[in-house]
């Protein structure tokens, strides 16, 4: 082969694109809104564009096992650094570019224009977001993670106020400290294994030296810490609900992303490392993650009904989904872990839609009010019903009205949304797991009932929210909406619609992609035995 | 030799540790700059103590003889990474005191 085959260019260019949007944006002058807000924007959507190129490539048979592999600067793989899209990556992709696209359309009016170079971090977070999904090795991981976590550190803090200083202040401690956990983790694992390629890890972990199995357990365990503080597992996650509710709505919605990449790195780091093919190291560590998840759900709900605010609402319903997820992964069950994922993209998207909803909800809910209908709720004092105004329910208001439901009903896993059907995958699943004995293991039915209580915690606190809100504030004056406020919400759910009534194309992709998951020996033949260019001929 | 590195990491993310925890932003700084000592220096050891040997290697070189490049190549990333990170976090240091009018790191004095 002499030449790369254009498809394979597709591959860097969901980073390559938002880095150099991102560089771009950098000089254009902050009074031109509409240059910078069209610059985002034309490369969001190309991103959005390319995520489905992709998707749609790893699909149909296009590479070999549906994984496409890059070669970043030409250097053979486990030497230099290799870019990897399957499946999994590439379902990645697109929900983050969906989201990004939401988040960018969201923030065109207000929130981009509160601060300096909100299009540029936006971007840089963008890359680093698809660099962390697509990259094979564990240094480029990290190098991916700090241009992610550099841009989320500048995002937090946009539209510096004192609450986001404070709260950004611990964000990054807690992220640099996570960070070192991250390089101790992988120089351990560098120095067992020799290799910092995970599709040559996940191999040479099969015929390690026995004295050197301890120190890749401890370099991986180390790893995973870092991992899980980004996903925020209890109790590694106590920093998550005062970070999410005091950042820009857009913000946040970009920030529920973010857990999502460490439950990716850690899914695909136990599916190459300690799947049952390497054999010495299978299962290891994963009762931690079960245990860590199962909790994490219950942290999750109990502080979904403690908070008053909604911002904190939507981050416990994050830390919820994180931790069901963590315990979909603990189980090591591959129909599991085809409906986790299918929950994993319903219910990120539901939390970032819920995220902006909530900025426009709180509009109509002055502090003051909210406060009173707590006191009066609180001492049970009748207050006289007011009388009503106007015609009928006002088109904003019932607009709002519609879109919290909606991402309440799938947040607590109600009918007849995606939520409800990924519940519902979960529960069948687990009851049909008969690993020996041929009963149902006792986790299982710990993790059903924990779901159906987080489920039920969720129903409660956003129906008091919703009820406080929308019904109990008497004379409610409807916000002031945009349409281009109202259409990223209003997509995002139709996203999650069409998830629920494509249902049954999705897991079937979905089992595809765990089942290309499942074989990793496949994946490291992918990606060592990518050929590099050769160099051209040059006349003398 | 292995004994005075060792011994030099610990004490580095042992005080690194401590300050981190400690209520004033300039000791968590200071505690988090020990912390990346430590680390750096740590990933330097994973690829084995050498001595006097260069990380370089070429056709015709006995890769027995020569110390292992890829560490070097890591650490030197990871330093300029720190060392951005803890910059960014000395302008947030700077304009946290600015706006709250403490050092402390919950942006108020506490109550005792």
């Amino acid at each position: 082969m002499n030449a790369l085959a254009w498809t394979q260019h597709l591959i860097v260019l969901p980073i390559l694109l938002p880095l150099l949007a991102g560089a771009v944006l950098i000089p254009i002058h902050e009074t031109r809104h509409a240059l910078k807000f069209g610059i985002n924007l034309a490369s969001t959507l190309g991103v959005v564009a390319l995520a489905v190129t992709l998707l749609v490539l790893v699909d149909t048979d296009h590479w070999p096992s549906g994984i496409g592999v890059y070669l970043a600067a030409n250097w053979a793989a486990p030497f230099g650094i290799a870019l990897m899209v399957d499946r999994l990556a590439a379902l990645m992709l697109l929900m983050t570019a969906l989201i990004g696209l939401a988040a960018v359309l969201f923030s065109m009016q207000r929130w981009s224009r509160i601060g300096v170079h909100y299009h540029s971090l936006f971007q840089f977070l963008l890359a680093g977001l698809n660099g962390a999904f697509l990259t094979n090795d564990l240094f480029n991981l990290f190098v991916f993670f700090e241009v992610m976590l550099a841009a989320s550190y500048g995002l937090v803090l946009h539209g510096y106020n004192v609450r986001r200083i404070r709260a950004g202040m611990q964000y990054i401690v807690i992220n640099l400290v996570a960070s070192f956990l991250f390089l101790i983790g992988v120089a351990l694992i560098y120095a067992s294994t020799g290799t910092l390629n995970l599709a040559d890890l996940g191999l040479r972990v099969a015929d390690l030296a026995p004295d050197q199995l301890p120190f890749l357990k401890m370099g991986i365990t180390i790893l995973a810490l870092a991992f899980l503080i980004k996903c925020a597992m209890w109790p590694l996650g106590f920093w998550l609900p005062g970070i999410y509710s005091s950042a820009s709505p857009a913000v946040a919605a970009m920030l529920v992303l973010m857990t999502k990449v460490g439950v990716y790195a850690v899914l695909r780091l136990w599916t190459t490392v300690f799947s049952p093919e390497t054999g010495i190291a299978d299962g290891f560590g994963m009762e931690a993650l079960l245990i860590g998840g199962l909790l994490t759900i219950g942290f999750g709900a109990v502080g979904m009904l403690a908070s008053e605010d909604g911002g904190r609402m939507a981050a416990y319903g994050a830390i919820v989904s994180s931790g069901t997820l963590l315990a979909v992964i603990g189980f090591g069950d591959a129909r599991l872990l085809t409906v986790g994922l299918y929950y994993l993209l319903g219910s990120t998207l539901a939390t970032s839609a819920f995220m902006l909803v909530i900025e426009m909800v709180e509009r109509i809910r002055s502090p003051a009010a909210a406060l009173l209908a707590v006191t009066m709720e609180a001492f049970a004092i009748e207050d006289k019903p007011e009388e009503p105004v106007g015609v009928g329910i006002p088109g904003t208001l019932a607009f709002l009205g519609l879109a919290f439901a909606g991402c309440a009903l799938i947040i607590s896993g109600m009918p007849p949304l995606s939520g409800f059907v990924a519940k519902f995958g979960m529960f069948h699943a687990m009851l049909q797991m008969t690993p020996q004995s041929g009963s149902v293991p006792v986790f299982a039915w710990v993790a059903m009932a924990l779901l159906v209580l987080s489920g039920l915690a969720a129903i409660i606190a956003l129906m008091r929210f919703g009820v406080r809100t929308f019904w109990a504030q008497g004379n409610v004056t409807p916000p002031r909406l945009t349409v281009s406020e109202a259409l990223p919400v209003a997509g995002l759910l139709m996203a999650c619609v069409a998830l629920t009534a494509l249902t049954t194309p999705t897991l079937e992709y979905l089992s595809r992609t765990v089942d290309g998951l499942s074989r990793p020996a496949e994946q490291a033949a992918r990606v060592l035995g990518e050929v590099p260019v050769r160099r051209p001929e040059v006349p003398r | 030799m292995e004994a005075i590195i060792a011994i030099a990491i610990g004490v580095l993310f042992g005080a690194g540790t401590w300050l981190i925890l400690r209520p004033r932003t300039f000791q968590v700084i200071t505690g988090l700059l020990l912390m990346s000592y430590g680390v750096n220096l740590f990933i330097f050891v994973m690829g084995r103590l050498w001595i006097d040997r260069a990380p370089i290697t070429g056709p015709g070189i006995d890769p027995t003889q020569v110390a292992d490049p890829l560490p070097q190549a890591l650490v030197l990333t990871a330093i300029v990474i720190g060392f951005a990170t803890t910059a960014l976090y000395l302008v947030m240091m700077i304009g946290a005191r600015g706006l709250t009018g403490t050092d402390h790191v919950d942006g108020e004095e506490s109550e005792s």
